[in-house]
This record gives structure tokens, sequence and C-alpha cells, in this order.
């Protein structure tokens, strides 16, 4: 589904990423994890068109991303959530959610001023696709409430029902039980599995070994940038490099 | 004769441009020392000269006295100002900075008005006014003030930034206020500096500048601009770069007046400016910078 | 089956409407028109700013180019007002469009300083191509707006001509901040990242929210000419950008009322302060400090907010 060849990143002076390449299977979820500045959020930003690489490419089911802006991306079905969660605070939950419902209408600034009768009908259809998906994450009794004053679990679960309102094939998450007590995190495990689900290839950046190993199907471990290793969970368990990255040679 | 111009053109070009750097200079330290612009730092040039001017005439203070009793009193109005608009901003987003400074100069100039009226005033020159001939081009002795004064300002600039305590702790707010403040300095005292460092600086460019150009009330604003956009050609650095952004802006302007039309000299500035901030918006000596996500 | 804001709409508009015969064609009903002139801008201004976040402090300049296109085309070459005025909104939008590229993709400060820049750019060349505009003792002889034997040429006409237009704009902007191109702008605004990565084309829609803003400046300037009939750069320049800035800020960025409020307010305010004429700049610089430092949401969100929580009973919002 999604293939990374030889990504390379480099910032000023600093190699953040030396040729990393992976490949990711349609219908999995994928964990990618490694210690502290491992590059992780790095790559997601490269994937994600906000960073270009300085060298490698990404493709995704055999279309060359390398390059396209995020915008373009979310046409090629493919979004993100962000490790702050980024949401739209000054607009309600349901609002949110229909920006994510953007690209599924095509009403200009004209048509949306005159109130034409296609935006009008658009409009109607956009707000019960986004009661909808707050239903899925299971927060639409918030729906009225402004996101900026939000409890911190609840905003990561708005920033999930906004990505899935994009209805994509692929859904990269960024830390996504960052932040949640042990509860909503078996919650979140949960949500995960039932995107999965949907038809939905999930990747995540981690860093909570549990929620990790629990659900994903396969493992990249990146550390100072390269990528050590890559396997299912019980070969990434009982990989020596993998043990050693994480906690330290004992010579 | 078409040398003996441009020469003059050129001259008088790199004193006005002295001036430009001094007051970019003064934004350069606000902007690495809080990541503000400070709108209303030509204010502060105009109080520099207009405030000469009332110690000299109401309280008869002889020249020597008045300058550092006129940068004296502006300072006092840069920490006012910092105290009672920026320091107390509960959300201080760009719009609301942008906003606050700006009203705070409009301010500063309705007051200006109220006190000193509407005309232009003069004050005298440093040293007479017998012009000084340099190979076909004449200067006033007040350029060479300019240009010699501003030199002594940058030096010791140069020596506060790098060799005191107090200058080095604000370089380290410019580069990482977070980490500076981990390490004791105290973030909001070194804000109070930048202004203050800031208004004496803008302070005695109006001064020195004053004689030649006049000053009124409203001086402020088109100095400060300009300042603003040495500041930028410069990349915003308190040091050598903001002074040939100065000088460029200023020679650059001195001879388009000069050799194609007066009445286009402002925008000569603003031109300038934008075409910067278009194509190089990092100055034309900055690096460029790449956001964090 | 009017819904809530319709009808809140339409009140206004009757209230607008009924305005002359309160005010029965005194001085007041000049002055009226120039806050039906100056509701048109500082909305437009609410859309860039409020809205999509983008600060400009050369809105004036727009506002002075649609009033001199016009005022030029109709008394130098003898076009129609109805011609001249679509033509000069077309112009300045364009133009508004080709600058709004390199322009948008500064943020903050430094766009705040180009639109100054870009202003006084436009003020100058207002100023020095006397030729064309007359320079700095401004231009006359702009014809009025007419219909068919209807001439604009009264007060009362005057202010049902612009408030026509005010009114329009406003509907249009109200439309479209409750559209998914208002939600889009805001998104913009609160996240540009996550706006992009839903799919929002940020750069665009900021270009062209900056050109529908110099296109509505643009009608209201050519309004402004054809009223008034004389326009020099003065009421062009920098200080009526920052005017403009005050209205939207007082009366709260993103609010389409609020800046109705805020355009009143500040045009109303200096005849009531008949003999402080000078004293204005330093009540604009007060309001500005003032507003955002007590006010940042500005008058409407102030009321609103107040109006909550009187009219909510000790209550705790939201579940634990």
């Amino acid at each position: 589904m999604l293939e990374l060849h030889g990504i390379t990143q480099v910032f000023g002076g600093v190699t953040a990423l030396e040729n990393v390449s992976f490949t990711i299977e349609k219908g999995d979820i994928t964990g990618v994890i490694g210690p502290n500045g491992a590059g992780k959020t790095t790559l997601f930003n490269i994937i994600t068109g906000i960073y270009c690489q300085t060298a490698g490419t990404v493709h995704l089911e055999g279309e060359d991303i390398s390059g396209l802006p995020p915008e373009q991306l979310v046409r090629r079905a493919m979004v993100r959530t962000f490790q702050n969660i980024e949401l739209f605070g000054g607009m309600t939950v349901c609002e949110n959610v229909m920006v994510g419902m953007h690209t599924k209408s095509t009403s200009g600034l004209l048509a949306c001023a005159l109130k034409m009768p296609w935006s009008v009908s658009e409009e109607q259809r956009i707000r019960e696709g986004a009661l909808t998906w707050l239903e899925v994450t299971g927060i639409s009794d918030l729906a009225e409430v402004t996101a900026a004053n939000l409890p911190f679990g609840k905003g990561r679960l708005l920033e999930i029902a906004r990505a899935l309102a994009v209805e994509p094939r692929i859904i990269l998450m960024d830390e996504p039980a960052a932040g949640l007590n042990s509860q909503e995190t078996v919650a979140l495990a949960q949500l995960i599995k039932r995107i999965r689900d949907m038809g939905i290839t999930v990747v995540l950046v981690e860093h909570d070994m549990e929620l990790v190993m629990d659900i994903c199907d396969r493992i990249v471990v990146l550390n100072l940038g390269r990528k050590l290793a890559e396997g299912t969970p019980r070969e990434i368990q009982e990989n020596r490099d993998v043990i050693a990255a994480y906690l330290g040679d004992d010579d | 004769m078409q040398f003996d111009q441009i020469l003059q053109y050129v001259l008088s070009g790199l004193s006005t441009g002295a001036i430009y750097a001094l007051i970019g200079i003064g934004f350069s330290i606000i902007y690495n020392a809080t990541g503000i612009i400070n709108f209303a730092q030509g204010e502060f040039v105009m109080l520099g000269g207009l405030l000469t001017l009332s110690f000299l005439d109401l309280f008869k203070l002889p020249l020597w006295a008045a300058i550092p009793c006129a940068v004296a009193v502006s300072t006092v109005a840069g920490l006012v100002f910092e105290r009672l608009a920026i320091r107390p901003l509960r959300q201080p987003t760009p719009i609301n900075l942008v906003i606050i400074t700006i009203g705070g100069s409009i301010l500063i100039r309705g007051l200006a008005m109220l006190v000193w009226g509407k005309d232009t005033h003069s004050i005298p020159s440093f040293s007479g006014d017998i012009p000084i001939i340099i190979g076909g081009a004449t200067i006033l002795p007040q350029h060479l003030w300019i240009l010699a004064i501003t030199l002594v300002i940058i030096i010791v600039n140069k020596f506060y930034f790098y060799y005191t305590i107090s200058g080095k702790a604000m370089r380290a707010c410019s580069y990482n206020r977070r980490a500076a403040s981990l390490v004791g300095i105290d973030v909001r005292r070194m804000v109070l500096f930048s202004f203050i460092i800031s208004s004496a600086m803008g302070a005695v460019a109006g001064i020195i500048v004053a004689p030649l150009t006049m000053t009124a009330y409203d001086v402020g604003v088109m100095l400060g601009l300009k300042g603003f956009c040495a500041a930028i050609i410069g990349g915003m650095s308190s040091g050598i770069s903001t002074v040939i952004g100065g000088l460029i802006l200023g020679v650059l302007e001195s001879l388009g007046a000069g050799l194609i039309s007066s009445g286009y000299k402002d925008a000569i500035a603003f031109i300038i400016l934008l075409l910067i901030l278009f194509i190089r918006p990092q100055g034309l000596f900055g690096k460029a910078d790449s956001e964090r996500v | 089956m009017l819904s809530r804001e319709r009808l809140g709409f339409l009140c206004f508009a009757l209230l607008i409407a009924l305005g002359p015969l309160v005010f029965k064609g005194g001085y007041l009903m000049n002055v009226l028109v120039y806050v039906g002139i100056n509701t048109m801008l500082a909305i437009a201004l609410n859309l860039l700013l409020g809205y999509a976040g983008q600060i400009s402090l050369g809105h004036a300049g727009f506002f002075g180019m649609g009033a001199y296109l016009s005022g030029i085309l109709t008394a130098t070459y003898g076009w129609n007002p109805w011609l001249a005025m679509p033509f000069a909104a077309a112009v300045v939008g364009c133009l508004a469009g080709l600058i709004g590229f390199p322009v948008l993709k500064l943020k903050g400060h430094y766009l705040a300083m180009a639109t100054l820049g870009l202003g006084i750019i436009i003020y100058i060349v207002f100023n020095e191509t006397v030729q064309l505009t007359g320079g700095p003792s401004g231009f006359s002889g702009i014809p009025n707006l007419s219909i068919a034997s209807l001439t604009f040429d009264s007060d009362v006409k005057s202010y049902y001509l612009v408030w026509s237009f005010a009114l329009a704009v406003m509907l249009f902007s109200l439309n479209l901040a409750s559209s998914r191109v208002g939600r889009a702008l805001r998104a913009v605004h609160d996240s540009e990242v996550a706006a992009r990565v839903m799919g929002v084309n940020a750069r665009l829609l900021k270009v062209q929210i900056f050109a529908l803003s110099a296109v509505i400046c643009s009608l209201a300037g050519s309004l402004y000419a054809h009223t008034v009939t004389f326009v020099s750069p003065a009421s062009f320049g920098f200080n009526f950008s920052i005017e403009l800035l005050t209205m939207v800020v007082i009366g709260g960025l993103g609010s389409i009322y609020g800046s109705f409020l805020g355009a009143a307010l500040l045009t109303l305010l200096p005849e009531f302060l008949r003999g402080a004429n000078d004293y204005d700049i330093i009540i604009y610089g007060s309001l500005l400090m003032v507003m955002v430092m007590f006010m940042p949401g500005g008058v409407v969100r102030c009321i609103a907010d107040l109006y909550r929580k009187l009219a909510k009973p000790k209550h705790e919002g939201g579940h634990a």
C-alpha cells in the first residue's frame, strides 16, 4: 500500500533520516517505534507532504507521491493526525469534523456566498455526515462544544473523527495515545481496530509499547534516523538490536 | 559633473542610511528578545528630537545637557510603554501584538501632537553649518556627526552584546527563550532591557538627524517604517547586517530621489521592502528559516 | 421557513430601510451614508482579518483605487458609472490576486508590514500621478450614479443606494461565513497545517479572500466617489487603514454585525466630538489598546458573553 524507498532527510547539519525503506501492507495496523529523536515524526511529516525529503521516494498504491503537498494527498485518500492535536479551537466539535469533509463538496466561494441551492443541500449532507463520524468515535454528545474547551482525551477523539471524515484509505496517527490515561488508551485501541475493520490501513507512531504490541500487525523500529528492524510484534520483542537500542547494551 | 552629483547623493544617502540603521537595530533588538515588531519604534525617534527641543527652549539647557535628558526621558517612555502595553497582554497573538503596538504608536503620536502642536521645529546643529567639500560634493558637519555617533553606538552595541553578562543574556534569550529562562535568566527583565535600549537608540537617532530634517509630531511614522526596512534587509540582526541594510537603503533612496524622481522617494523604501519580503524574507544576509511542526 | 439568522438579517435590513424616516434628511443622513460605506470596508477587512486571520494594514489603498479608477474613468473619459464601477472592481481584484500570491506567503508581522508598504505605495502614486489624479489637491467633477431618470444626488437617495450595496455585502458575507468556505477560512486561521491536511488549499483560499476583500473595498470606493463627487489622496492614507482596523477590532474579529457596529461607532463618534477633531487619533490609539487588552473579542463578543453569563443559571458546563 505504502512504500518508502531510501528516504533521507537532512536539516542543515543534522541528518534526521538516512536511507529508510519499508513497505506497509494494505489493511494492516503498522506501528513505527523508536527512542526519542529517532526521526519518527520527521518521517511522518515527509510521508504526509509537510516536509520534502532530501532523497528517496514514497509510493502510495503504486503512485509516486513524493513531494506532494498535504492538500493533494487528501484527494488520494491519505490523512494524518498530529502529536499535539491541531484542532480548530474556535469552531465547535461538529464544525471541526465538517472541515474534514471539505473535499466531499465543491461549492466555491461565489456559490456559498450566494447560497445556491446545490451548496445548501451539500451543506446539509456535510452536517449529517459529520454527525455520523462523531458517533463512530463516541463523542456525538459534544457536537456543539467549542473545540478549545474539550478535555484532552476528547480532543484526540475529535481529531480522529475529523480524519475519518476524509474517508481515507490510509490514516497515519502521530502518537495518538500520548496524554491518555489507561482507560482512554484501551478505548483507543478498540477504536483503531474498528478503523482497520472499516478497511482503512493504519500507521501509528507510538511510545506506548503495550498498545503497540497489542494491536499492531507489523512494527518498524527506527533508531537515530535509520531503520533498525521490521517484523511482527513477537519478532521485534526478541530482536537483540531493538532491545539494545531501548535499554542500552550491557557491555 | 555627473560624478559630483552622484557622490553628493551617495554621501547624503550614507548619512540618512546611518539613521535608518540605528532605528533598524532598535527594531531588531526588540524582535530578537521578544519576537515582537514594535510598531511604535519610530515614535521614540520622534520623541528624541522633540524632547531635546523642549529641554533647549523651555528649560534653557545647553545642547550637551539637553540631549542626554531627552534620551533619558525617551527611555523612560519606552519603559512605560513596555510595562503598560506589552506586559499585561493576555493573549499575545501576532494580531494582538500588531494592534497594540500600532495603537501605542498612535497614542504616543497623538500625545506629542497635544504637547508640541503640528508645526515642524528645528534644533541647532551640533557644531555649526559651514559646509565641507569632499571631492566636489558638499556635506554639512552634522552629517559627520551622524556617521560618527552611529559608529560609536554600533561599537558600544557590539561590546555590550558580546562582552557583558547582560548583553550575552539578551542574546541567549533571542536564540532560545525557554532555555534562557531555564538557566536562570530573567526573561521579562531582558524584554524590558530590550525596550529600554531600543527606545534610547531611537531617541539618539531622532536627535542627530533633527538638525537636518526638522522634527514634528509625525516624523516617526516614515522613519520607523524605513528603519524597519533596514532591519529586514539585514535579516533582523542587531549588528553589522542591519547597518549595511540601512546604508544600502539610504543610498538607494537618495540616488533614486536624485536621479529618477523626488516625489517617489518614499516609495523606493517600500518597494525595496516588498521585494525583499517576497524574494528573500530572511534578509540579504540571513539564513532561510525552516518551520518545525 | 426562515431560519433565525435570516430573520435577524431581515429585521436589520428593515431598520436600515426605515432610517431616513427617523432622521428626516437632516445632517445625520449624510453621516449615515458614510456609515454604510465604512460598514462595507470594515466587513471586507474582517473577512480577511477576522476569518482568515491575515493582517492587512493597507486596505485604504484598495478603497482609494476603486474611488480613483471609477472617478477618472467617468469624469475624464466619459464612461458610464455603472460600467466603471465593476470594471474598477475587476481591475482591483485582479491586482490584489496577483499581489496576494507573494504577499500572503508572509505571516504575522511581516504580512502587516508588507501590506502597510503596499498601501503607502498606492497612496504615493495617487499623490504623484498629478496628470491623472489631480495630485494632493484632489479630483472633482465625478458624476453621480443614476438609473434611468433617477439621479442619486441627495443624501436620502445616496443613503438608499449605498445601503443597498452594504446590505448586499452583509448578506453575502453572512452566507459565506456560515458555509463550507467560511469554515475553511476559520480552519486556516486556527491551524493552517491541519486545514491543509484536511484538503483545504490554504494558499489559494487566502488569495481568494484577499482579492474578494479588495473587490468589496473597490466597490465601496466607487460608491464613495460617485456620492461625494470629489476625491483626494488624504482620505486613502495609512491613517484610514488604521481607522478601518480599529472598526473591525472594536466590533469583533469574525463578527459581521460587529463590523457594522465598529463602523457606526467610529463614523459617528467624531460627529459627537465636534471641535475635538485633532484628538481623534489619540482616541483611536487608546481604543485599539484598550480593546486588545480588555476585550480581545470585540464589543459584540463581549456583549454575547455577558448575555450568556447572565442568562444561564449556575450550571457547570460539560460533563466530567
